[in-house]
């Protein structure tokens, strides 16, 4: 067993996708070191994970990230294997997911793990409370307390009175509100969400990332979270872990990365964010000597 | 000319072989036969049951109800009229019985099978060209087959109509199920959907406006082939046009044609305004 301030053990975990239909790809091409930086290089198969190894501790916030491509939706399909991972091992709450049977898995996915997405996936011919309660319905709950706990949902983020509605008739954000609320209904005890703000206005996604975090403070899950952006990154995470073409390069809290990145590709990652802090500075200090000048002057 | 010497006639060994087919499984064709019979004449009794005004109001209503047109429902509800102002109102029916008899057929079998080819990828591989060969092949062909095995009448231009109408329903169906956007159906299964949720949960009901539009080809290929299977002796509209043919009958066919246009008409509008309101809502 693992231990319990562990939710989530990733060890050696590889994903190589096929890209031919005759081409199958089990864990022994994987180690063989030759024959996956042939397929690396050829164009039958994308190597999209190598080798992942990580630990998310209970009630944290985790986040992944990395360049497009770099393999992060790889990584957060594989926990509940809506990927197939070629191989390696993961273990969620102590339990094994990679050994898990159909049945097993289907009880998982229902019982101990939720997620939002990026291009939200709500049903379209469902109205609002009826897609935030799907979950609760494949599980097989009574229909008057799924509602019940449906209502409540909503309400916690932000969309009350709008049970009624069906999804094209709600912006971007509300729609990935409807997303969370799906999530945050199931009660699960672990959040995995994979680039839930990408596509929303700067100002939306700002509101959705405090409204994470004062949701957040509350629950206290692990959340598992995908995304391209530091900023995000910096708000959000407790630790943060970056993937450059499938390998983790550097794992640690936000300060950590930023005060030392491990290597160029972090260093041009975290560029941006000390040039804004640095511009920030400038500008402060710039308006402290005119604030300064104007009370000499009068 | 082509030689006479070099004919070589395959009719000979078809007509045996047929024979020997009807005497081997004769109680197996009159089982089939017997019970399509039975479930045409259940709806045609029905058909029959409701007053010539229900028809009206009916349609009316239904296109009231779908499509929230009032002067278009009202013409719609005018057609069935002016069929009955031509003295056709039997014939019509007679066509109409075995219009619903054989698309309700082609959905009991199609709706599944649409199912298992979107599921399953051999079936996808074998069917394809089993469906593409059967909508190619010219209408009236299926009516060689049915005849031989079931004789002449009603029961083979069901099993005629069906053969022909069939393929829509299974080829559209297919074609719903795959076309769910995959965001979706990955949600689905990542809250922990099984298969079977997966497909009577999501991509069912994603999959009705195509369905529903392979219901309404289905229906009006089925809508032609009855006019052509009054050749193999099915009573109805098919069999008036095909009598006034036989005896240079402008008029009587110009009446008997345009009814079937009407029922054409009504048959379209009314299942494509259904498959309308099954979109997912736009607002
Ligand atoms: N089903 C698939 N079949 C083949 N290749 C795939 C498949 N899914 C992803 N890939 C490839 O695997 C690599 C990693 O993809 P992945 O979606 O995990 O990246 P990502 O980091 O999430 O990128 P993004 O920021 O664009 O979402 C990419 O090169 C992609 O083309
Ligand atoms: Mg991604």
């Amino acid at each position: 067993m693992e231990t319990p301030s562990e939710a989530i053990v990733i060890r050696d975990l590889w994903k190589i996708y096929s890209r031919k239909k005759d081409l199958r790809i089990s864990s022994s091409d994987v180690e063989n070191e030759e024959r996956v930086e042939e397929l690396d290089k050829g164009e039958d198969a994308v190597v999209a994970m190598k080798n992942v190894s990580l630990s998310v501790n209970r009630g944290e916030t985790f986040i992944i990230m990395g360049l497009s491509g770099s393999g992060k939706s790889t990584l957060i399909r594989c926990l509940i294997r809506l990927v197939e991972p070629t191989s390696g091992e993961i273990i969620v709450n102590g339990e094994n997911v990679t050994m898990m049977h159909k049945r097993e898995l289907v009880d998982f996915r229902r019982e101990k793990i939720a997620m939002v997405f990026q291009h939200y996936g709500l049903l379209p011919h469902r109205t609002v409370l009826d897609n935030v309660c799907f979950g609760l319905k494949l599980r097989g709950e009574e229909k008057e307390a799924r509602r019940a706990k449906g209502v409540e949902a909503l309400e916690q983020v932000g969309l009350k009175g709008w049970e009624k509605y069906y999804p094209a008739s709600l912006s971007g954000g509300m729609r990935q509100r409807v997303g969370i609320a799906r999530a945050l209904v199931m009660d699960a005890s672990i959040l995995l969400m994979d680039e839930p703000f990408s596509g929303l206005d700067p100002l939306i996604r700002r509101e959705l990332q405090d409204e994470m975090i004062r949701l957040q403070k509350e629950m206290h899950k692990t959340i598992f979270f995908v995304t391209h952006d530091l900023s995000e990154a910096l708000r959000m995470g407790d630790r943060m872990a970056i993937m450059k073409k499938g390998e983790i390069v550097q794992v640690g809290s936000p300060d950590e990365v930023i005060a030392s990145p491990a290597d160029e590709y972090v260093a041009k990652f975290v560029q941006d964010e000390r040039d804004q802090v640095q511009r920030a500075e400038q500008v402060l200090a710039r308006e402290h000597t005119r604030k300064e000048a104007e009370a000499h002057v009068s | 000319m082509f030689p006479e010497s070099f004919q070589v006639h395959v009719a000979p060994a078809v007509n045996r072989f047929i024979n020997d087919l009807i005497a081997a499984y004769a109680p197996v064709f009159d089982s089939i036969s017997a019970g399509i019979l039975s479930f045409l004449l259940t709806v045609s009794e029905i058909l029959v049951f409701i007053p010539w005004w229900g028809y009206i109001l009916a349609v009316g209503l239904l296109s009231w109800y779908s499509s929230k047109k009032f002067v278009a429902s009202i013409v719609l509800a005018a057609l069935p009229f002016l069929i009955g102002m031509f003295g056709l109102w039997a014939m019509a029916l007679e066509s109409l019985s075995i219009i619903i008899t054989a698309v309700l057929m082609a959905l009991i079998i199609g709706l599944p099978v649409g199912v298992l080819m979107a599921e399953v990828r051999i079936i996808a591989t074998i069917l394809r060209p089993i469906l593409d060969g059967m909508q190619t092949m010219p209408s009236f062909v299926y009516l060689i087959p049915a005849m031989m095995l079931f004789g002449l009448g009603r029961v083979p231009a069901v099993l005629a109509t069906l053969i022909y109408a069939l393929p829509p329903v299974i080829r559209l169906t297919a074609l719903g199920l795959n076309q769910v956007p995959k965001p979706v159906e990955e949600a689905a299964l990542a809250y922990g959907a099984t298969r079977w949720q997966l497909i009577k949960e999501v991509r069912l009901p994603l999959a009705m406006p195509s369905i529903l539009a392979g219901v309404n080809q289905t229906t009006m290929m089925a809508l032609a082939m009855v006019v052509i299977s009054s050749m193999i002796g099915a009573r109805g509209l098919g069999q008036e046009v095909l009598l006034s043919i036989n005896r240079i009958d402008i008029g009587r066919g110009f009446e008997a044609g345009i009814s079937v246009v009407f029922l054409a008409i009504v048959i379209d509008r009314l299942t494509q305004n259904m498959a309308k309101r099954w979109e997912p809502p736009k607002r």
